[in-house]
């Protein structure tokens, strides 16, 4: 049996609970079967990297690297460089993080080591739906509840007291890299916060209770031995978040402003791989004008494959075989 | 530092409330039967719903649960039974890949296998598009759920004589069943939402069509259009259709949760 980093704990039990070869033919049919359809997944995976291979090649040949460092998106003289949408897809991916990583690791600790067992439940639930929460809802929210918000309460009060800083250059109209990283931390705490709550569940409890032996508060206990032991997991946990802010394309779309920019300043229109691809793969009049897109696209594939496959790797280091992301909490 | 914690969690799912609260207030009010019943009216009128998208969501939902859920399910089962070994490794792996992908990535994968060589857009290749998505999601979530079954039961089965086939179907699987549906609700609602990837497939269609090889309107495709648009008459259908959509997408986790308790009791 394989004893790959991802294969099942490989205990007794669980060798005994693999399937033994069948005998007769009713057996090896349903074995095939279910081989068939489990090889699917597979050909999709290679189909997709082929069918975005394929058509995104006109744009590598003509523009090769070039393409991801130039930050001139020309479609009249069909000229393309991503630079501005990288940027942009990083950039608001980070600001989410920054404002996703706190509030999801205390949901975690809070709901996995601290809060009443009565509210475990409830609460549980309530970021459950907040993952549910369809990404077009939260676009229109933002639109219309958010970014009014922060016109009022908060860019003022932060343009007077940070103003100074390249981060709040500029006027704000609305559209921004700040609306749509604050929209993005609020999609992704929900799945870095049952990611962590399942790798620290994964922790063991003689962990704690050594911890707690030797003199530790509870929260000394979490902190010191607790968390260590997840390290790896939480680090996979808010690789999992980066890789959904990276992707995310709807509401992002409608809040951040949609222009091939690259700026410093979070009060100013931005644009991310995501949404380059949904406003102008209808509009691609030119071939190259599509390849490009779809070069966009085979990045930004690549760019979340690495860092999902990253994360795996290390939730299942503390968790093995979970699987993580799939399944709120 | 507990109450910092609860406090900080407290702050972490005070946007659900503060989304729903104004879903609630502004959309509410525009929830009548004629907004369930009628097809939009010319853009600048007033009045008119999304009877269109509504159906049209039915549709396209519909299909891409009967495409993607027989080869989630099977390819969870495969996991679960047979995934020890390297395949098993493969698939597990590549679902969770797949499960990372962008949505907007499987929407254009989608134009290329299907509108374009169809030469247009159609409800169809949406649902197929949806089916991609579906089908990691459920496998995992099958996986899941079947290795929770304990091993004594298929032990059991396996003693009094039956074939493994029908152990692992009558028995395992059907030991497994409420989970299974319920990993199955979950991925059907998650999909139920998506935007990103019937932008270039289903494209969306101002009129009813319940035709799947013509564009065809979903909700939140019509949310989408609406909140992108000029008008405060749109702005208002945009809410109520948002609204609509957040209540049937919680519905189905509900009832998600409804048939998980029932089985396994509190978790």
């Amino acid at each position: 049996m394989a004893t790959g980093v991802g294969a099942a704990p490989a205990t007794g039990a669980d060798a005994a609970r693999r399937m033994t070869r069948g005998t007769n033919p009713a057996d090896r049919t349903y074995q095939a079967v279910l081989t068939g359809l489990a090889l699917l997944l597979p050909a999709l995976l290679l189909a997709l990297i082929v069918e975005l291979a394929v058509n995104a090649r006109p744009t590598i040949e003509r523009f090769g690297w070039g393409f991801v460092f130039n930050s001139t998106w020309d479609p009249v003289a069909d000229v393309y460089g991503a630079g501005p949408l990288i940027f942009g897809t990083l950039a608001s991916s980070f600001v989410a993080l920054l404002l996703a990583v706190p509030l999801a690791f205390s949901v975690a600790i809070f709901l996995s080591e601290f809060a009443p067992h009565w509210l475990r439940r409830p609460l549980g639930f309530l970021v459950e739906l907040l993952a549910a929460v369809p990404s077009v809802v939260y676009g229109l929210w933002g639109i219309f509840v958010l970014i009014p918000l922060l016109r009022t309460f908060v860019v003022p009060p932060l343009k007077a007291a940070f103003g100074w800083l390249p981060f709040f250059q500029g006027v704000f109209y609305g559209n921004s890299m700040m609306a749509g990283g604050i929209i993005l931390a609020v999609m992704v705490v929900p799945y870095i916060a049952a990611v962590s709550r399942e790798v620290l569940h994964a922790v063991p409890s003689s962990q704690r209770e050594a911890a707690l032996a030797l003199g530790a508060t509870r929260w000394e206990a979490v902190w010191m031995a607790v968390l260590p032991y997840g390290r790896a997991g939480l680090v996979g946990a808010v690789m999992l978040g980066l890789g959904r802010a990276l992707g995310e394309t709807m509401a992002v779309t409608m809040v951040i402003g949609n222009r091939h920019d690259i700026s410093l300043s979070l009060l100013q229109p931005g644009y991310t791989m995501a949404a380059a691809i949904a406003n102008e793969f209808s509009e691609a009049t030119t071939s190259l004008y599509l390849s490009a897109l779809f070069e966009v696209g085979l990045a930004l594939f690549v760019i979340t494959v690495l860092v999902n496959a990253a994360a795996r790797l290390l939730v299942w280091r503390t968790a093995p075989g979970r699987a993580v992301g799939s399944r709120a909490l | 530092m507990t109450g910092l914690m609860g406090l900080l969690s407290a702050l972490a799912v005070l946007p659900l409330l503060l989304i729903f609260g104004y879903l609630v207030l502004k959309g509410a009010s525009s929830l009548n039967l004629d907004f369930f019943l009628s097809n939009p009216v010319p853009a600048g009128q007033t009045g008119g719903g999304v009877a269109h998208a509504i159906v049209g969501s039915g549709i396209i939902v519909g299909l891409a649960a009967l495409i993607g859920l027989p080869v989630g399910i099977g390819a969870g089962i495969f996991l679960a039974e047979y995934g020890s070994g390297r395949l098993g490794w493969t698939v597990r792996f590549v679902a969770d890949v797949l499960n990372g992908t962008p949505s907007i990535i499987i929407g254009i994968f989608a134009w290329t296998w299907i509108v374009r060589p169809q030469g247009h857009f159609s409800g169809l290749a949406g649902a197929i598009a949806l089916a991609v998505i579906l089908i990691p999601l459920v496998a995992r979530t099958t996986e899941e759920m079947v290795r929770l079954v304990p091993h004594p039961l298929r032990e059991a089965a396996l003693a009094l004589g039956y074939p493994r086939w029908r152990t692992s179907l009558t028995i395992v699987v059907r030991t497994a069943l409420a989970g299974i549906v319920t990993g199955a609700l979950v991925g059907v609602a998650r999909v139920a939402g998506e935007t990103a990837p019937l932008l270039f497939t289903a494209l969306g269609n101002l009129n009813f069509s319940a035709h799947v090889n013509e564009p065809m309107q979903a909700l939140p495709l019509q949310i989408y259009v609406y909140a992108t648009g000029p008008f405060p008459e749109w702005h208002r259908l945009a809410w109520a259709a948002s609204l609509v959509l957040i209540l049937l997408v919680f519905g189905l986790a509900l009832v998600a949760r409804r048939v998980a308790a029932n089985r396994y009791g509190a978790r």
